[in-house]
């Protein structure tokens, strides 16, 4: 082989290297933080083991929110079937009302009660996240025709 | 009337796209410069009607005609004049349309500079009417802006309170100005490929498009998240969103495109790479339509969901990557091989750059599109800040390299000697951080490293041009294209490293007169008052700064209440020195008087967004360069500014 071949076929190895380690950087790394979604009545059917990170969505259930002294709240997270306690410390978003859609991102501590981490808020009100529509059709608390009015 | 005046004018927009395509494709094949010039006539005539259509739209909105259904659901006569104008883009019917508007303003750009000749300029204002005639079916069959509504409403629904912002008023022009620019490097790449000719002529022609589109959406992906970061109230500037994902990846890949280009058209290198690249690029323009205007996939911004519109998107973007493909597989045999290059030279820093880029733009996508397979899944903000930043720090240590090292055959001695300022910069730069602030965390002190090393790498590139540091200023200004782009990422890279890693938080509840440490800072929570806004009420609350007892501001963040909209949102208040952003920002409201407040101190946050200005700079100077070149080229003036991006 030619110097002139043998750099090349070096270079294409170097090349061929990286790509394989670039690959192997989004395997690990996406399976290392794919999130799983779980609707209240999952919840009941198959706990979650306690400190596994995951999300929850469905409806703030009425008359569940319940506001201390301080920054700390607790509220259920129902499908209409089933329902979830969810405790919450920090500001909540605007758009944070009972009986709305809502997706909180966090743990299940072991008695039972999810941590929330992160209460995710929808830039529309009248917009209702996908995995709770599915999550409400699945349990048959959804109403065809809802609203479904987009925003930019 | 106006409606059915902008719906005639998207008829003839239409009438006149097919003649462009036509002349545009079949002239140059019959070598009939007269169908040639028809394109270039239709493609002006597109651009007009486009623009009276849109103007259409923009008058019914400002004289809140809610006989236009998009102007009833999206409009309201309490709004602000500016608001209305911008509703006119802050929903899906009329951003098609603007969509559609930059198109044809792209297509009369090509008719007019003519730029890579007359057949070819003509071949790519025929792909470029190809393009128009699929958007334009796609907004008359699927998302009219005109339809009528009756009966007729005495009021609109109003626009979403969180759109009503100076910041997102400009922020999808941009945008789009961005990535439908996309849309002319394609268009040029695929006359290429119909001449079969795939030298530097064409790139030549479409680069100063492909510079303005990354310019553009460079601004626009900054405004998009400083609107984010100063009204959603989380402190935060980018999210991960899927919507935000849509405008990043075809800025990875414009941003790929614009350093292969330039070493095909200097230095003959990664030709057939540089067509395949545009391809991409437009293509990831029409994925990041599809996922905005599909809804498909979950995003805190809220959209219709339609499948017939996302239907139809994934049919355009499956003909504007399989019919180049093809017609690139075809054409393979003629076209000719890349120019050989040493492994030493500023080819082979392109060659990461690409390589690196393309990867992570391709993470992104992976990310992005992973919750399709299952709504069940979704991909954490932790997956994108693990790859694409690990990329991002491989790529920020080459950057520096890539304008010291000669074209074809580079002296990495030389450029490392070069470099010594720069690399000693960056080390104080960590110690000095770990010293002054606290060592953080490894990623942020690696950011704030890489940030210093890629501005001071500019600098001594700089030096290098001009012969000394003192100097500088007397080299022609298009040799700062490149030094401002790269500098600009380091001073964005700065910013965020401050804003995530070194950012201090407080959330307490605070009652009248109360007050509560931070960043050296007491806040007093002062009172509240009513106020009334244009078209919302809003409690105002005044929280005063102290630092060492004294008063040395007062901020009044809000909560309004939009009863049109039944929408609440929070405005923020922000202090910034320059340096340092105080952030603060409202949570509930208690029965005794008290507030939740979060607050946070930001360090170095404005240097995101001064670092994106920055870079766009650089991109608008480049612009600047070649378009004097090419007035210089066509007045039979020698070229001026020379080796100013070499």
């Amino acid at each position: 082989m030619s110097p002139k071949k043998q750099r090349r076929l070096a270079f294409a190895a170097a090349l061929l290297v990286a790509g394989v380690a670039g690959a192997a950087l989004i395997v690990v790394a996406l399976r290392d933080n794919v999130l799983f979604f779980y609707s209240p009545s999952d919840l009941v059917a198959n706990p979650v083991s306690p400190g596994q990170t995951f999300r929850i969505g469905g409806l703030v259930e009425t008359g569940s929110v319940v506001r201390d002294q301080g920054l700390e709240i607790t509220f259920k997270v129902t499908d209409g079937k089933a329902s979830v306690p969810v405790r919450y410390v920090g500001a909540l978003p605007d758009l944070f009302r009972e009986g709305q859609g809502v997706v909180a991102l966090g743990s299940r501590q072991p008695d039972g009660v999810f941590t929330a981490r992160e209460v995710l808020a929808k830039h529309d009100e009248t917009y209702m996240p996908p995995e709770v529509v599915d999550a409400l059709k699945r349990s048959g608390r959804w109403e065809e025709g809802a609203p479904a009015k987009g925003g930019l | 009337m106006t409606g059915e005046l902008g719906q005639l004018a998207l008829c003839l927009a239409l009438a006149l796209s097919l003649a462009q395509s036509f002349g545009g494709l079949w002239g140059p094949l019959k070598n009939d410069y007269r169908l040639m010039a028809m394109s270039r006539g239709a493609a002006l005539g597109v651009f007009v009607f486009s623009a009276l259509a849109f103007g259409a739209l923009t008058f019914a909105y400002v004289t809140s005609d809610f006989s236009v259904l998009a102007v009833a659901q999206n409009s309201h006569t309490a709004k602000p004049l500016i608001y209305k104008i911008s509703g006119v883009w802050g929903n899906h019917e009329g951003s098609m349309l603007l969509w559609l508007l930059i198109l044809s303003l792209y297509s009369a750009a090509i008719a007019t500079f003519k730029a890579g000749g007359e057949r070819l300029s003509a071949q790519a204002l025929g792909v470029q009417g190809l393009i128009a005639i699929s958007f334009l079916l796609f907004v008359l069959l699927t998302s009219n802006p005109f339809e009528r509504l009756f009966p007729q409403p005495f009021e609109g629904e109003g626009l979403n309170p969180l759109l009503q912002d100076p910041g997102l008023a400009f922020h999808p022009p941009l945008l789009y100005l961005g990535y439908v620019g996309m849309s002319a490097t394609f268009a040029y790449a695929v006359a290429a490929l119909l001449e079969a000719r795939n030298d530097a002529a064409w790139v030549r022609a479409a680069r100063p498009y492909a510079l303005t589109a990354w310019t553009a959406l460079t601004l626009g992906i900054a405004a998009g998240s400083w609107w984010a970061y100063y009204t959603l109230g989380w402190g935060g500037f980018w999210f991960w969103d899927p919507v935000e994902n849509a405008s990043l990846m075809p800025w990875i890949v414009a941003t790929a495109l614009l350093h292969s280009m330039m070493a095909t058209e200097r230095s003959g290198a990664f030709k057939s790479w540089t067509l395949l690249l545009s391809i991409a690029a437009f293509s990831f323009s029409l994925i990041g339509t599809f996922l905005v205007r599909s809804g498909v996939i979950t995003s805190v911004h809220a959209f219709a969901s339609d499948p017939a519109r996302g239907v139809f998107i994934l049919l355009i973007l499956f003909v504007s990557v399989a019919v180049p493909l093809t017609l690139f597989a075809w054409r393979a045999p003629k076209l000719s091989p890349g120019a050989a290059f040493e492994t030493l030279s500023r080819e082979t820093g392109i060659l990461i750059n690409n390589l690196v880029l393309t990867v992570a733009a391709v993470a992104v996508l992976i990310g992005t599109l992973f919750p399709l397979l299952n709504r069940t899944i979704s991909v954490g903000a932790p997956y994108y800040n693990t790859v694409v930043l690990s990329f991002a720090a491989i790529l920020a240590i080459v950057v520096p390299f890539g304008p010291i090292l000669a074209w074809r055959r580079g002296n990495l001695g030389a450029a490392l000697y070069t470099l010594r300022f720069a690399a000693a910069a960056a080390a104080v730069a960590v110690v000095a951080t770990i010293a002054i602030a606290s060592p953080g965390s490894a990623r942020g002190l690696l950011a704030v490293g890489l940030g210093v090393w890629l501005i001071a790498g500019s600098i001594s590139d700089l030096a290098r041009r001009a012969g000394s540091l003192r100097r500088i200023g007397l080299l022609p200004l298009g040799a700062f294209s490149v030094a401002l782009a790269h500098g600009g990422l380091g001073v964005t890279a700065i910013g965020v490293a401050g804003t995530t890693v070194w950012k201090s938080e407080l959330i307490r509840i605070l009652k009248p007169g109360e007050s509560a440490a931070l960043g050296g800072y007491m806040l007093r929570l002062d009172g509240t008052e009513q106020v009334q806004g244009p078209n919302y009420v809003a409690d105002r609350v005044s929280i005063s700064l102290l630092k060492d007892g004294k008063v040395v501001t007062v901020v009044y963040p809000e909560k309004r209440s939009f009863p049109t909209e039944k929408m609440v949102t929070t405005d923020a208040s922000i202090r910034s020195n320059g340096l340092e952003d105080m952030y603060i920002t409202l949570g509930d409201k208690r029965e005794d008087g008290g507030w939740a407040v979060t607050a946070y101190v930001n360090p170095m946050a404005p240097f995101i967004w001064l670092g994106a200005v920055i870079a766009a700079l650089g991109g608008m100077l480049g612009l600047a360069v070649k378009i004097r070149r090419a007035l210089g080229a066509r007045a039979g003036a020698p070229a001026g500014a020379k080796g100013a991006v070499t």
